[in-house]
C-alpha cells in the first residue's frame, strides 16, 4: 500500500495554466508520469520517490553513500577480526612455551 | 546509483546478517510497523537469516487490513444502491463486506474499476460529468496527501459529480495502542520509512519518551530492513532507547512540507475504527467541513455502523503482533488469498497473506549461502 519507488525525472510539464509541475520519471526501462505538486524544487535529473503517482520526497544520494560507507566499514572490521583471532593467540602461545 | 538494486546486494545483506549475529546477546521482540516491510521480510526469507535472539513481530500497517467492514459496506452501497463509480486501488477489491466484497458488486452489475492514482479517478470524472465518481481513499499518511490532492483537483475544476470515501489511518496512535497493551511483549520499532516521508520525526520522539523503546525509522530493501534491525538491537544491547533513522536518503527531519500542508488543508483529525483492534482515539483523517461537498459520507447521506463480530478470525491478534497467522484455525483451510476470511489474507501486504504465499513457494529471492 504504502509502496513507492524511486524514479529518475526525464523532463517536466506545466499543465493547468501553468500551475501544476508533471514530470516524466524513468522506473527501470518504464516511463510514468508524476505529479510534483508535493516537491516544488524538483528538476531534471533528480531521482524522486513517487507513490500513487505523486512524487514525494527527492532521493539524496550523499545520504545513499553514507549508509555504503557504514556498510564497507563493517566489511572491514570483518576481516581483521579472524586475522587477529587466527593469529594473535598462536603468538601468545607461541611465546608463553618459549618462555 | 539507482537506490534500488544496491539495497538488494546479497554480499550485502551477508555482511549485514553477519554482524547482526555477532551484536545480539539477548532476546528481542521487534515489530516492523508497515506492511510493505513485513512483505519484503518474509517475501525475501530475511526472517530465517536472524539471530535467534531477534523475533520480527507483523504491525497494523497494512491500511486495506484495518478498513473496517461497515466502511467496505458502505462502498458497496454506493455501488449497487446509488449507482456510484467507485475507484479504489486494486487491493480493497476481494475485502470481504457483510454481504459483497467490492469484486463481487463489480461481478454484480456495479461499476466498480481499480486505479493506479487517485489523480486518474478525477480525470474520469471531468470526462464524464453524467456518472457520479467516488474514489475509496484507503492509506495511511504515505497516500492521503494523494488523496488530498484529488480532492484539489477536483474542487479546482469545479467538479460536482466527484467525492472521497475516506479510509484514512494514522501510524504513530496505532503504535502507542499497541504498545500500552498490557499483552504488548515489544521492545522496540521500525517504523515505516515512506509515512515518515511525510510527516518528519517528530511524532515518533513521543513514543521513544513514553514508551522508553527504540525507534528506527526504516526503508523496505532487504539491506534497509536489515540495517534497521541491526540499529534497533544495538540500542536494546546498550539499554538505550532512542529515535534513529536508517532511511535518511529519503526520510527528512521535518518530512515533506508541502504535502503536510495540502494534509491539514484537505482532511482533520478524528477517532477512529480499526478492523480488528477498535477505536484508537486521534488516529483517523476525515475530510473538513469546508469540502463537505467532496465528502461521499455527506454527499450520499451514509451512515457508519458497528463493526460485526470477526467469526473466529484472529485477525485482530496479529494486526497488534499477538499472534502468529498460523495460529488462526481458519489460516490454510477456510482463509487463503482466494476466499479470505480476514483482511490480512487479502492485501498483498497482509501478514497472512505472506506467510500463505511464502508457504505455497518456499524458496526466498535473497539468501546468504553461509546461514541458508
Amino acid at each position: 500500500m504504502c509502496l513507492a519507488i524511486p524514479g529518475l525525472v526525464l523532463a517536466i510539464e506545466h499543465r493547468y495554466d501553468g500551475t501544476v509541475r508533471i514530470a516524466k520519471v524513468r522506473f527501470g526501462g518504464i516511463v510514468k508520469e508524476a505529479s510534483l505538486e508535493m516537491l516544488p524544487a524538483a528538476a531534471v535529473g533528480d531521482y524522486v520517490l513517487v507513490h500513487v503517482g505523486v512524487a514525494i520526497s527527492r532521493v539524496d544520494e550523499a545520504e545513499a553513500r553514507q549508509v555504503f560507507r557504514y556498510l564497507e566499514e563493517i566489511g572491514e572490521l570483518d576481516e581483521l577480526v579472524p586475522l587477529q583471532d587466527d593469529t594473535a593467540p598462536h603468538q601468545r602461545v607461541g611465546a608463553g612455551e618459549g618462555a | 546509483m539507482k537506490f534500488l538494486s544496491e539495497f538488494r546486494d546479497p554480499a550485502l545483506v551477508e555482511r549485514l546478517v553477519d554482524e547482526l549475529h555477532r551484536t545480539v546477546r539477548g532476546q528481542w521482540t521487534l515489530m516492523e510497523v508497515c506492511g510493505g516491510q513485513t512483505h519484503s521480510l518474509v517475501k525475501n526469507g530475511l526472517m530465517d537469516l536472524l539471530p535467534p535472539g531477534v523475533r520480527m513481530v507483523h504491525g497494523p500497517g497494512c491500511p486495506v487490513c484495518v478498513t473496517p467492514v461497515p466502511l467496505i459496506d458502505l462502498a458497496v452501497r454506493l455501488v449497487l444502491q446509488h449507482g456510484a463509480t467507485v475507484f479504489s486501488f486494486g487491493d480493497m477489491l476481494r475485502v470481504p463486506g457483510t454481504s459483497h466484497s467490492l469484486a463481487q458488486a463489480k461481478a454484480a452489475g456495479g461499476d466498480v474499476r481499480v486505479v493506479y492514482s487517485p489523480l486518474e479517478a478525477v480525470a474520469f470524472a471531468k470526462a464524464h460529468p453524467e456518472r457520479q465518481v467516488v474514489f475509496f481513499a484507503v492509506g495511511f499518511e504515505t497516500t492521503a496527501p494523494a488523496n488530498a490532492l484529488a480532492l484539489v483537483h477536483a474542487h479546482r475544476e469545479g467538479l460536482r459529480n466527484f467525492s472521497l470515501l475516506a479510509s484514512q489511518v494514522l501510524v504513530p496512535p496505532a503504535m502507542a495502542a499497541v504498545l500500552a497493551d498490557p499483552a504488548s511483549t515489544i521492545q522496540g520499532f521500525l517504523a515505516a520509512g515512506h509515512v515518515c516521508t511525510i510527516m518528519g520525526l517528530d511524532e515518533y520522539e513521543s513514543i521513544v519518551a513514553r514508551f522508553r523503546v527504540p525507534v528506527v525509522v526504516t526503508g523496505f530493501e532487504p539491506v534497509d530492513l536489515l540495517h534497521g534491525i541491526l540499529m534497533a538491537v544495538t540500542q536494546l544491547e546498550r539499554g538505550e532507547a532512542r529515535l534513529e533513522n536508517q532511511y535518511a536518503r529519503v526520510v527528512r527531519p521535518e518530512g515533506n512540507p508541502d504535502a503536510r500542508r495540502v494534509l491539514r488543508d484537505v482532511f482533520r483529525v478524528a477517532d477512529r475504527e480499526w478492523r480488528g483492534i477498535g477505536t484508537i482515539p486521534a488516529s483517523g483523517l476525515e475530510v473538513r467541513e469546508e469540502f463537505a461537498d467532496f465528502d461521499a459520507k455527506v454527499r450520499f447521506g451514509l451512515e457508519d455502523a458497528p463493526e460485526p463480530s470477526s467469526g473466529g478470525c484472529i485477525a485482530g491478534r496479529v494486526l497488534r503482533g499477538q499472534a502468529r497467522p498460523t495460529e488462526c484455525p481458519h489460516f490454510g483451510q477456510a482463509c487463503t488469498p482466494l476466499t479470505p476470511v480476514g483482511a490480512p489474507m487479502v492485501s498483498s501486504e497482509g501478514a497472512c497473506a505472506a506467510y500463505w504465499h511464502v508457504a505455497q513457494a518456499p524458496v526466498p529471492l535473497v539468501r546468504g549461502g553461509r546461514h541458508g
